[in-house]
């Protein structure tokens, strides 16, 4: 008997487990257009896009009056912690269950990559913001999906070719050892040549990795004018930090590839200052970005990120389309967004592609010095208007499938 | 008493068949299918841990790396699902010659780091190689088709196929465990020297069940890759030793289904939490603390005990 | 691209092995106090990452908000992540003695996932910054590479702990009681010796050397919760590769080992990752107790 009860103890046990996983996943819904935001909430990039990326899409919705086609907008979020396992699982789970429309975001190119693949799978539509690698509109292209706010070949064309063109012309990349970091060297290498500059020499440094000192102390004997850093995030950081520790900064200019206002930020003006950078997006730049920023910064305790002002003009975009669509149809929808242009604080005349990247101008900036700047967030001089035709990889030299030739 | 326990396995079994059966039409199956994969990871690891007393803690290089063969041979080489998985389990079991060759040179903590070490290296080749992807992993792995027949893109039959794989290793481990070999195992679990001493050559025994374990945890790693149709570094970073630790820990070490619950446990917890960032990690390691500290039986050792205990205290 | 070339410019190389032995010393600051705890207490502290990162927050925290300098955070810093290794062994490990030395590997395993959660709930992951001390700015040319103080200071601070700890563990009478407690603790509770509190304080001393470790590292790496996650692990494979048998092994080994990583960053960069893993199973094959180890 008493096993018996033991058992029936297990199985209830058991089923109960079961019934608490399964109590989310109920919850049809659709008289409700639900965007879903996946980001990066607690790890290496949560400042530059994270809550602040939710901030952005929650802004969207109210701007757009909560409503669209007199249904309700609805906002998830979830933290993909940059690991594309959680994220396509979440991605799948959201489709499946939770009949969510679209999702954002997305930073870390492979956890980019294989949402991507789910939404397509599902026929439902992905609106890259924070994800940056080149593969997103060229060997792994959908059509559900937009590439909206920069990506690793229009950041390396717009760092490498100015900066060759104001003398720095010897270059040397240190370089995190994975796919990444090889085609962020890849891209830049190809235009320093393209400029006119030469490429002295490499290193791959292990991914992750918190000591540089090596690798600066390699590009310093190599002469170059310019090292060039073709990491991202904490790596970023820890090389730029002691590139200063061992006055390699002195006689060498560091060109930093993949660098969000939010890294400046904490890295101080101190350190940063008269680097080089490309962006897609700057506060500072006309009052309408400004007015936007000023709200961002009022429900966000910092200035708005390239990638989060992406979300907000990106879910703009996406609402106004199913209004012209007349329906959340995914391809009726992407027909409209491609057949509309962007006009918005983050856009001019931007548009569309059919390999799904998102042409606009981007903006090649200064960190200033200490000296220079008026007050918190005041970080960049605007240099040079890239425009979107010179700063997005051509079509001729497109591998997307979906480009024709 | 042995009547007994064999009559509350049956049962066991029994039920686990039904609730397998059903559960798919009441809860999400691919959330079911990744319990299943990982409730055979438990298993296989706790086949080490539980029965022969070896901590590995290196086991997500099996796990993962059978994960990447899998989806490399499925996609790349359009090898079909079955075969696929199977070139996983090779591959796995032949790290585990290799590692486990190695590694039991030593044993207690040394064993632990030792394994630790080696699945570090693996986690650099799975960075650095070619065909894994990199940090992308190898993404949109097809399901394919069963022998040409069920089409495994349809979740339902995925996910009967996942069970069957997983009853299947189940059994054999089941058998492993109570094959003259397991009593073996067990012996030198208890006192390595005295099995000495009779006869057997331990490091022969050892080194089996370490690549049985590895097959099994490569099994699981295989299919695992072909229900989420990705392979990627989350199965072979440290982390997910850790965790495999944990279920076995949580269910019970040394039961049969003890791992099975630990892992169908975790992973909830895992997919509840995933939404609040380091609360995972917290909630874990707490779980993993108050398990050595007060519950080293784990879920299912403590029921077996309170079952073994009870007609005695019925009576007195 | 001078580098590839065999005859390395040999001043390129001394720069390279001058910073191999900066991270060599931490290695043979975080290995010995591992050697310390594991000498006495049989455990293999898995913790011993996050009380390196527990220092580097110590120091961080009593600089930010209560204003100390890194002098004071120095000490202060080891001296609270020492206090907090005596609760943890008070509280926890304690029970653990009894049994299998697995669990308390297990136990201090999932104490450093706590640890590591709550400081990332806290702080996030990207970092903060510890600024280097006023009188360490800069740094000095040696002709072959610019040498910045704070990094001699690194290699300077943590030879001379290291040494001492040796001496005092080899040569006095406190290190006789303490290598006495190793071979029979029995005997000497016999003699009256308080062996338990020796114990709780011994833990506490080897937790204090990761502390210590991690406000020397505060200044050069950001301080982040995840700093000795990683680094634990290569840790780990240095004290195997040492064997845990004597107190100088672990200090030497943790040197050598920085400096063969520090060469290994030149010729072939992209090994310098797994290059301690690869001398482990070298030495595994060849010699199954470390190079300095006795089989017990």
């Amino acid at each position: 008997m008493a096993k018996k009860r033991l058992l029936t103890a297990i199985v209830t046990g058991l089923a109960l487990v079961m019934a608490v996983s399964a109590a989310s996943a109920a919850g049809l819904s659709d008289g409700v257009l639900k965007v879903g935001v996946m980001t990066d909430m607690s790890g290496a990039y949560s400042d530059l896009c994270g809550p602040g990326s939710v901030v952005a899409a929650q802004m969207a919705i109210d701007d757009f009056g909560g409503k669209v086609l007199g249904k309700k907008i609805e906002l998830v979020s979830v933290d993909h912690q940059n690991k594309p396992d959680i994220a396509a699982n979440k991605a799948r789970e959201w489709f499946d269950t939770e009949k969510v429309d679209v999702i954002t975001d997305l930073p870390t190119s492979s956890a980019a990559l294989a949402v991507m693949e789910v939404a397509n799978q599902k026929n439902k539509i992905t609106l890259i913001s924070t994800g940056a690698s080149t593969k997103i509109t060229n060997d792994n292209c959908n059509a559900t999906n937009v590439h909206w706010t920069y990506d690793t070949y229009a950041l390396a064309v717009g760092t490498g070719k100015a900066v060759v063109a104001n003398g720095g012309d010897t270059w040397f990349f240190i370089t995190a050892d994975y796919a990444f970091g090889h085609s962020l060297e890849n891209d830049t290498a190809a235009v320093v040549k393209a400029s006119g500059g030469k490429v002295v020499g490499d290193v791959k440094a292990p991914f992750p990795n918190t000591d540089f000192s090596s690798f600066l102390m390699q590009a310093q004997a190599s002469g170059a004018k310019i090292i060039g850093l073709a990491n991202a995030g904490a790596d970023t950081i820890n090389s730029i930090k002691q590139a200063k520790e061992f006055g390699i900064t002195q006689n060498q200019t560091l060109a930093g590839l993949l660098i969000f206002i939010t890294d400046i930020n904490s890295l101080g003006l101190d350190t940063a200052q008269g680097m080089v950078l490309t962006t897609g997006f700057y506060w500072d730049r006309n009052d309408e970005t400004r007015a936007w920023s000023k709200r961002f910064r009022e429900r966000h305790k910092n200035m708005p990120t390239m990638g989060q002002a992406g979300v907000y003009s990106s879910l703009m975009h996406y609402f106004s389309a199913v209004e012209k669509a007349g329906t959340d149809d995914s391809a009726a929808v992407m027909a409209a967004m491609k057949s509309m242009p962007i006009n918005d604080m983050f856009a001019k005349n931007g548009y569309i592609r059919d390999d799904g990247r998102m042409v606009h101008d981007m903006y090649l900036v200064q960190v200033k010095k200490p000296a220079e700047s008026k007050g918190p967030w005041d970080y960049y001089k605007v240099l040079r208007t890239i425009p979107g035709d010179e700063a997005y990889m051509s079509l001729d030299s497109s591998t997307c499938k979906l480009v024709k030739k | 008493m042995i009547a007994r326990g064999k009559n509350s396995l049956l049962i066991g079994a029994a039920l686990m068949l039904v609730i397998l059966l059903i559960a798919p039409h009441l809860f999400y199956p691919v959330f079911l299918m990744k319990v299943l994969c990982f409730a055979l990871f438990a298993c296989a690891f706790n086949l080490l841990l539980g029965y022969v007393g070896l901590l590995s803690f290196g086991h997500a290089a099996f796990f993962g790396s059978a994960g990447y063969i899998t989806a490399h041979m499925v996609k790349a080489l359009d090898f079909n699902p079955v075969a696929g998985i199977l070139c996983g389990v090779v591959v796995s079991s032949l790290l585990g010659l290799v590692i486990g060759w190695l590694a039991i040179r030593r044993s207690g903590i040394y064993f632990a780091m030792i394994t630790l070490g080696f699945a570090q290296v693996i986690y650099f080749l799975s960075l650095q190689l070619k065909f894994t992807g990199g940090e992308d992993g190898i993404q949109g792995v097809p399901r394919g088709t069963l022998f040409g027949l069920v089409d495994l893109t349809d979740t339902m039959s995925m996910y009967y196929f996942v069970m069957v794989i997983f009853l299947c290793g189940f059994w054999l481990i089941y058998r492993t465990i109570n094959s003259p070999f397991g009593q073996v195992l067990k012996a030198i679990r208890e006192n390595e020297p005295r099995a000495r001493s009779l006869g057997y050559d331990t490091d022969r025994f050892k080194l089996m069940a370490f690549v049985i374990s590895a097959a099994l945890s490569g099994l699981a790693g295989g299919t695992k890759s072909l229900v989420f149709q990705l392979a990627s570094l989350t199965d072979v970073n440290w982390h997910m030793s850790g965790e495999v630790v944990l279920m076995t820990l949580l269910g019970g070490m040394g039961t049969i289904f003890g791992p099975a619950i630990g892992a169908l446990l975790v992973v909830t917890l895992n997919n509840y939490l995933a939404g609040f960032g380091s609360w995972v990690t917290i909630i874990i390691g707490a779980i993993f603390v108050t398990c050595v500290l007060a519950f080293r039986r784990g879920i299912v050792g403590e029921i077996l005990e309170k079952v073994r205990t009870w007609p005695t205290r019925g009576k007195g | 691209m001078m580098i590839q070339v065999f005859g390395v410019p040999i001043q390129a190389l001394l720069g390279q092995l001058l910073i191999g032995l900066i991270n060599g010393s931490f290695y043979a600051i975080l290995s010995l106090g591992l050697a310390i705890i594991f000498g006495l207490l049989n455990i293999i502290n898995f913790t011993h990452g996050a009380q390196y990162m527990l220092g580097a927050f110590a120091a961080w925290m009593s600089l930010t908000y209560l204003g100390v300098n890194y002098w004071v955070g120095l000490i202060l810093a080891p001296l609270i992540v020492g206090a907090f290794g005596i609760l943890m062994e008070r509280l926890m490990l304690r029970r653990l003695y009894h049994l299998d030395h697995l669990y308390g590997l297990l136990l201090t395993f999932g104490l450093a996932l706590v640890l590591e959660g709550v400081f990332r709930q806290l702080y996030g992951v990207s970092g903060l910054s510890y600024t280097i001390p006023d009188i360490f700015q800069g740094g000095v040319n040696l002709g072959f590479m610019f040498l910045p103080y704070y990094r001699a200071w690194v290699i300077v601070a943590s030879l001379t702990v290291c040494f001492a700890t040796w001496f005092v563990i080899e040569r006095t009478k406190l290190g006789a009681y303490l290598r006495a407690a190793t071979e029979n603790p029995e005997l000497l509770q016999a003699f009256g010796v308080n062996v338990p509190l020796m114990i709780t304080l011994t833990f506490g001393y080897g937790v204090a050397l990761a502390g210590f470790a991690g406000v020397l590292a505060a200044p050069i790496y950001q301080v982040t919760p995840v700093m000795g996650s990683n680094l634990i692990i290569v840790v780990f494979a240095v004290v195997v590769i040492g064997g845990m048998g004597s107190i100088l092994g672990s200090i030497v080994t943790g040197i050598a080992l920085g400096l063969i990583e520090g060469m290994t960053k030149v010729f072939y960069p992209e090994a310098s990752g797994v290059v301690v893993f690869v001398i482990m199973a070298l030495v595994l094959l060849l010699r199954p107790a470390g190079l300095f180890g006795r089989e017990k």
